[in-house]
């Protein structure tokens, strides 16, 4: 419908983007009518999400001639981005910003290179760049989860530590079973999205390929290998983030710093 | 205020202005005390007024911010922290067991060394506090009081010099409150164990303890002999 009033692409890509935005109002209503308040958190992610990719896309359209070590430096600023923005979720650890790039840094972007390096990701500015980015999206989003849920259970369960600790248990092993647990959650969503690729979604980039002209088996296939990659990049990256939190929520006398109320 | 015991047993335990202040609010403030091998202490006060604080400080759950704290005679910032909180048995409020069963709750202190307690020795300690033929038994079926007595037996099996309990029957009803008790008396008459007890309860303080400290706002306002002190 929206073709009808709309002839010029950019003018059909604002319009689609305010009517997907009305969407998330009808969220942010229904929240608000349970006592959620998402109005600011919703408006401000939205318009910051919207800028970026502007900005992001304009900033590929003038790097299309770049030479390609160039994609190395937007995602390496891509990776530190993403460890700020992680690292919000975590509110109260000790050095979240640190362990979160860090995290990210190790995860996401030793799968780009080592794939990268085997062939399998296009060294191409346009390949490398969109692609390495969803590597680095969705190791950001498992490592919010990651520290999210660990920051939850050790709050949640100070007591249990504290007496583990009380008894002589080294303050790693303390919360060890907290660790174990935020590693699976924090997982889930990428296990689901390779157990229910095709089945309950088709991806964009699969459909971009097709719509781009690539042979519709080769565009399920590298979808797959996205996925798969998308896959053992966040669990790398849950699997860093988790062990190097894990010690720093003691202080050097293995004291438990995260606790409730303080 | 210092107190010092007139039992001339060697002193376990020897607090020295010790205190800990956060953003300013002062939670326990020079605190000095000594404590003999076999005497019990009884920190009373009423709630909010920095005993369980003051606990913490003891085992170095909480980092003093003044002050230190001498187990036998070595000052504890100089101990490992696991080795201090293996000589420094602690007793909480709530219970806090392990997922499994008693005797796995029991194992789980010697196995933090490497080492692994015997049956017998399990069986040992859960007469000393009433609950023979426990050792199988899971630990999501117990009563409060039941669960309490696991708490202190597992304390116990890691052998250590002086045992402090912080309310330690404060979230028991009155028939639970009297089994913690009379097994916690037991083990302090047959082992003559070093305690340390933090209750709001003055019966119960006098009860168990021989010496008493009295704290307000970090504070000790009274100590000494626990008839006279809680007397006043």
């Amino acid at each position: 419908m929206l073709r009808l009033f709309f002839h010029s692409q950019l003018q059909l890509g604002f319009a689609q983007a305010l009517v997907a935005a009305l969407s998330t109002l009808l969220v942010v209503v229904l929240a608000r009518r349970r006592g959620i308040h998402l109005e600011s958190e919703t408006l401000i992610a939205m318009v910051r999400g919207l800028v970026q990719i502007i900005a992001v896309g304009s900033i590929l359209l003038i790097l299309l001639h770049a030479p390609r070590w160039t994609s190395g430096i937007l995602l390496a600023g891509m990776i530190v981005a993403a460890g700020a923005t992680s690292a919000r979720r975590a509110k109260g650890m000790p050095d979240a910003f640190q362990v979160s790039s860090c995290a990210i840094a190790l995860g996401a972007g030793s799968i780009i290179a080592l794939m990268t390096s085997l062939g399998v990701i296009d060294t191409a500015i346009t390949s490398l760049v969109p692609v390495g980015s969803m590597l680095i999206a969705n190791a950001m989003n498992t490592n919010s989860l990651a520290l999210n849920r660990f920051r939850s259970d050790v709050l949640a369960h100070a007591g249990e530590i504290e007496t583990a600790l009380a008894l002589g248990a080294e303050a790693r092993n303390s919360v060890s079973p907290y660790v174990q647990a935020s590693f699976e959650a924090s997982l889930i969503p990428a296990i689901d999205s390779l157990r229910s690729l095709g089945i309950v979604w088709i991806p964009g980039l699969m459909a971009g390929m097709l719509l781009s002209g690539a042979r519709p088996v080769y565009a399920a296939i590298y979808q797959f290998v996205v996925l798969a990659m998308i896959f053992a990049s966040s669990g790398l990256t849950s699997l860093v983030s988790t062990m190097l939190i894990r010690g720093r929520v003691f202080s050097p006398a293995e004291q438990l710093l995260l606790q409730p109320g303080r | 205020m210092t107190y010092v015991s007139a039992v001339t047993n060697p002193v376990v335990l020897r607090a020295e202005h010790l205190g800990r202040t956060v953003r300013d609010k002062i939670l326990v403030e020079d605190v000095n005390f000594e404590l003999q091998k076999g005497g019990v202490l009884a920190i009373t006060g009423s709630s909010g007024s920095g005993k369980t604080s003051l606990l913490r400080l003891l085992n170095r759950l909480d980092e003093p911010t003044s002050g230190t704290v001498l187990v036998e005679g070595a000052d504890y910032h100089n101990i490992e922290a696991r080795e201090l909180r293996r000589k420094l048995g602690m007793v909480t409020q709530r219970p806090y067991l392990f997922p499994g069963s008693v005797a796995d709750n029991l194992r789980f202190g010697p196995a933090q060394r490497g080492e692994i307690l015997p049956l017998e020795t399990i069986e040992e300690l859960l007469t000393q506090v009433g609950l023979k033929d426990y050792s199988r038994r899971d630990v999501a079926n117990l009563s409060g009081g039941e669960a309490q007595r696991v708490s202190v037996a597992r304390a116990l099996a890691n052998s250590p010099l002086a045992l402090l309990l912080d309310e330690p029957t404060a979230a028991l009803d009155e028939a639970a409150k009297l089994e913690v008790e009379s097994a916690v008396q037991k083990v302090m008459r047959d082992q003559g164990l070093t305690c340390i007890v933090v209750t709001h309860d003055i019966a119960q303080a006098a009860r168990l303890a021989e010496q008493a400290l009295v704290v307000e706002h970090g504070r000790i306002v009274r100590a000494g002999p626990a008839g006279e002190v809680l007397r006043a």
